[in-house]
């Protein structure tokens, strides 16, 4: 609540637009204390005093009333009309909406097909027939006003509920014998709250003006009670000649909406998760870099990455994704980076190309090298002139990588267009044989297909044959097997395997699956906590793990063969990489840590092909002289 | 002795393209007609690909989806979720994503409470009593309790989505993927806890994954689905080494091990078969290599070749 607080006064405009709307209902429900005169007394000898005047601050109206009586009074009726509508109709509204989004089906479809009646017909049409029905006064006024709006509600909230109801948490409160009532009220209901708050914040102004426009067409407040819509209605006929009458309570109607509205757009922004985790905040086309001094040139690939350190900077927190990462990969060559979720892995592979969002992300250290030539830091146009082009990204899951409302063709054709130029026919010619390459059947009628007629498989041949489009030197892989069955997985190892064979392509390969890196890499990092700990040849690092992580990550893999067992676990967690521990970040779940091993800062130190990042390795690693 | 669970013919049918009047255009299959049965204290492991029905099946098993044909009978008595203050005491459900299984907006104690209170009919006391119970049971802290889920790891929110499902004192768990959203590390915890808290509260488990090493390594027998129907039954050191049901054995070809080759063990273009318009026959005919006429004039129902090991095929391997 403080943090929602704090949130809603950092937006000024919220803030003022609470102060004022705070003092306008101070105002309101201290007016019956106030000394002022009766507004609903008349005293014609009295008319048209201007404001200012002897006994009248704000004047009086065509009938000698006192003005500022009257809009306080005023004031009062219709803020509270106002807030009655809205609340009414977000109950009624709320109530339908969770109750055809919770059952769904039938009572879904007969519930919002009479909304969507409702909602056919204009507003004000709608809230007159109702008015002409029940007759004029402020009662039916209030009643047609929350009418009109239900279905606003309605639509919303059962929008919302939907997407709750088929949560797996509303299951399990099934499943603890929770009836469907109970289910309402204590599951849906609270995370339906903030969505009917921040409707509510932004119709309530709405729900002012109408009950103000009702009253002025003399439907709403009858006289001589006054609201600030019939105080207008009363003045118009002295629109220009006593223009006072008219602005006196047309101001009050311009504060209060105005206020509400600046303060229900800082209540939606303060509440709604998607703004509060900075999805309105662009990233910039490549990250922010902000590093010291730049490391000499160390490995002789194609790609190398020198002790490249990538932190995200989020208010006072520090998370050292990255901390110091050296990686090279040859022409041909595949590289497995291997890791746990949060290990640093696809971090470090966004970060070679400029793609980790910046804000938060900045890159503090180190050196990425295309080809001997250093990136980081290096002008957008050029990292544009690469990404896709030199080097390209497949990531994990196509479905949300592939633009849905584009067919695949026209997609993979762009895919070449924006790196140099190309007709349409030949750009068609281009695509249908990159879908051959990656062996998708009948490229030609595949061409044209949609996203979401394929199968994942099929998209993430898509997604491989627009990571080919320009003939790259380095393919980036982010777990692009995960989301994938086994037989679709076998089938894109080896289409992967083979195109690097065929086109002398260097991969790096990021999973958390030690059989797929044994299968298809030829070296392998192994990574913890930001850092490599482990670096070898694949079937050396697998047969004989030197790194205690490295070693009981592999026992805790079930392999196929193996039977019925028990497995070994790695107690306790990774540690958070904002508050990394001193010394070897693994030496808290290790059972052969040292005083030693939480002293200072552990080395990689290379023997050979080797690396390993440990004071204690389980067994000296062999070096290339000895072999 | 009577089976724990018994699924006799049981299958589910969903309409597609539903209006609002009318009944759908086109109709799939996601489980077709399965018999299994789940003895006492077993833990029997459900392996598939996605769109095969494993989760279909599971849910209805719970009672959160209606049966379309077929019964399902829990330790001999028919399904009867009429009261889920009853049948909540019998089968419990873990699900695959342990942060989205629990309520945002509640505290861990709120979401123990439920089913304690709910079907047990708990006092205060005795709830507070009964949930440091479960937590020791399950190595959770029980300062984590009025804690919102947010603030827990995947590995502790599984945990806790267990300790749950134990609340409720039921002796069959189906266990929907418990660990397929977990980190290796923290996977091979998770499923030894499962192996412990089976041997201490003598719990039936029906397993469901997509990862055939996991499901052998927890599971006495193993049933392999394929587009709906169970194609292979067998025990769990058989069933892979062994397979005898041409799909099974694509599956454990199929699975990245190391120290072997890699090679694609089917054509590169093989898909599965389009819900909405099955083919005829044997289901899997089409990416087989033993197919013969017989495979598309009828789909092959599930025989036994010996006690332990059943198939569905005309030509097992």
């Amino acid at each position: 609540m403080t943090a929602f607080l704090k949130l809603l006064a950092r937006n000024r405009l919220a803030l003022w637009g609470g102060v004022v709307l705070a003092v306008v209902i101070f105002l309101a429900l201290i007016t019956p204390l106030l000394p002022l005169p009766d507004p609903d007394v008349t005293n014609t000898a009295d008319r048209f005093k201007k404001p200012f005047s002897e006994g009248a601050f704000l004047g009086t109206d065509h009938l000698g009333r006192d003005l500022l009586s009257r809009l306080m009074w005023g004031t009062r009726l219709s803020l509270a009309v106002g807030f009655a509508a809205a609340i009414i109709a977000a109950t009624i509204g709320a109530a339908i909406g969770i109750i055809a989004g919770y059952y769904g089906g039938r009572t879904d479809n007969v519930i919002m097909r009479g909304v969507d009646m409702l909602m056919a017909f204009p507003y004000i049409l709608l809230a007159l027939a109702i008015v002409a029905a029940l007759g004029p006064g402020l009662m039916n006024a209030l009643i047609a006003v929350a009418a009109v709006n239900v279905p606003f509600f309605a639509r919303n909230i059962r929008g919302i509920t939907v997407g709750i109801a088929n949560k797996e948490f509303v299951d399990a409160a099934r499943l603890a014998g929770m009836s469907d009532a109970r289910i309402i009220l204590t599951e849906i209901l609270p995370n339906v709250v903030p969505v009917i708050v921040i409707a509510m914040s932004t119709t309530i102004g709405w729900m002012i003006l109408e009950t103000a426009g009702l009253s002025f067409l003399g439907l709403g407040s009858q006289p001589p009670q006054a609201d600030l819509g019939s105080m207008l209605g009363e003045a118009r006929s002295a629109l220009i000649t006593n223009p006072h009458t008219s602005i006196v309570p047309g101001v009050m109607i311009l504060i209060i909406v105005m206020a509400i509205n600046l303060l229900g757009d800082g209540v939606r922004d303060a509440l709604d998760p998607r703004l509060k985790s900075g999805a309105l905040s662009r990233p910039m086309p490549a990250t922010l870099v902000d590093r010291k001094h730049v490391p000499k040139p160390t490995g002789d690939g194609i790609l190398a990455l020198d002790d490249l350190q990538t932190q995200f900077h989020v208010k006072d927190r520090v998370y050292k994704a990255v901390g110091g990462v050296t990686l090279s990969v040859r022409p041909g060559e595949c590289l497995g980076i291997i890791g746990e979720s949060g290990s640093g892995k696809s971090v470090t592979a966004l970060s070679v190309m400029g793609l980790v969002a910046s804000p938060p992300g900045v890159i503090t250290g180190g050196a990425v090298r295309f080809e001997g030539e250093d990136l980081v830091g290096a002008p957008y146009e050029k990292l544009r002139a690469l990404r896709g082009n030199k080097v390209a990204y497949i990531f994990q899951d196509p479905l949300s990588t592939l633009h849905p409302l584009y067919r695949v063709g026209d997609q993979l054709a762009e895919a070449i267009s924006s790196h140099r130029r190309i007709s349409r026919a030949d750009g068609r010619a281009n695509a249908i044989e990159l879908l051959k390459s990656v062996r998708i059947p009948n490229a030609e009628s595949r061409i044209d297909s949609y996203p979401h007629e394929m199968s994942g498989g099929m998209r993430q041949r898509v997604g491989i044959a627009m990571a080919l489009a320009n003939d790259p030197d380095v393919i980036i892989a982010d777990e692009p097997t995960t989301a994938l069955d086994v037989t679709v997985q076998a089938q894109i190892l080896a289409l992967l395997n083979d195109l690097r064979r065929e086109r002398g392509l260097a991969i790096v390969f990021i999973t958390h699956d030690f059989g797929v890196v044994a299968q298809l890499c030829d070296r392998v990092a192994v990574m913890y906590a930001g850092r490599i700990v482990e670096e070898g040849v694949t079937g050396e690092v697998l047969a004989a793990p030197v790194h205690p992580y490295t070693k009981r990550l592999i026992d805790c893999v079930p392999e196929l063969g193996g039977g019925r067992r028990v497995l070994a676990a790695i107690p306790g967690l990774p540690p958070m990489v904002d508050q990394l521990p001193e010394g070897c970040a693994f030496a808290e779940r290790c059972d052969k840590a040292a005083p030693a091993c939480r002293a200072g800062e552990v080395a990689l130190v290379a023997h050979g092909t080797r690396a390993v990042r440990c004071i204690d390795p389980e067994r000296a690693p062999r070096t290339e002289a000895a072999q | 002795m009577t089976a724990a669970l018994k699924l006799t013919d049981l299958s589910k049918t969903f309409e597609v393209g539903k209006s609002l009047f009318g009944t759908g255009k086109g109709r799939v299959h996601a489980v077709r007609p399965v018999t299994l049965t789940v003895e006492k204290g077993e833990t029997l492991g459900i392996v598939g690909e996605s769109g095969c029905g494993k989760s279909t099946l599971a849910r209805m098993l719970v009672g959160l989806l209606p049966v379309s044909t077929g019964t399902i009978e829990i330790e001999g008595a028919a399904l009867d979720n009429a009261d889920p203050a009853v049948f909540g005491r019998k089968i419990q459900y873990v699900f695959q994503d342990p942060i989205s299984s629990l309520n945002p907006r509640k505290t861990i104690r709120q979401v123990m409470d439920a089913p304690l209170k709910q079907l047990h009919n708990m006092s205060k006391p005795e709830r507070a009593r009964r949930i440091a119970e479960i937590f020791a049971a399950v190595n959770l802290r029980e300062d984590f309790l009025d804690r919102y889920p947010h603030e827990f790891s995947g590995g502790q929110a599984q945990r806790i989505g267990i300790a749950r499902a134990l609340a409720a004192e039921a002796n069959i768990l189906i266990l929907d993927e418990p660990v397929s959203a977990l980190d290796v590390s923290v996977q091979a915890q998770v499923l030894n806890l499962l192996a412990d808290l089976k041997s201490e509260f003598g719990l039936t488990y029906l397993f469901i994954s997509h990862d055939l090493a996991v499901v052998e390594a927890v599971s006495d027998r193993v049933a392999v689905l394929y587009f709906g129907s169970v194609v292979e039954v067998g025990r769990a050191e058989d069933i892979f080494a062994r397979p005898r049901h041409p799909y099974t054995r694509l599956l454990a070809d199929s699975a990245p091990v190391v120290g072997r080759p890699l090679t694609a063990p089917e054509g590169k273009d093989a898909e599965l078969p389009d819900p909405l318009n099955p083919p005829t026959g044997c289901a899997f005919r089409a990416r087989c290599a033993f197919a013969t006429e017989a495979c598309a004039a009828s789909a092959p129902d599930l025989t036994d070749l010996d006690p332990s090991h059943s198939v569905a095929c005309f030509n097992p391997l």
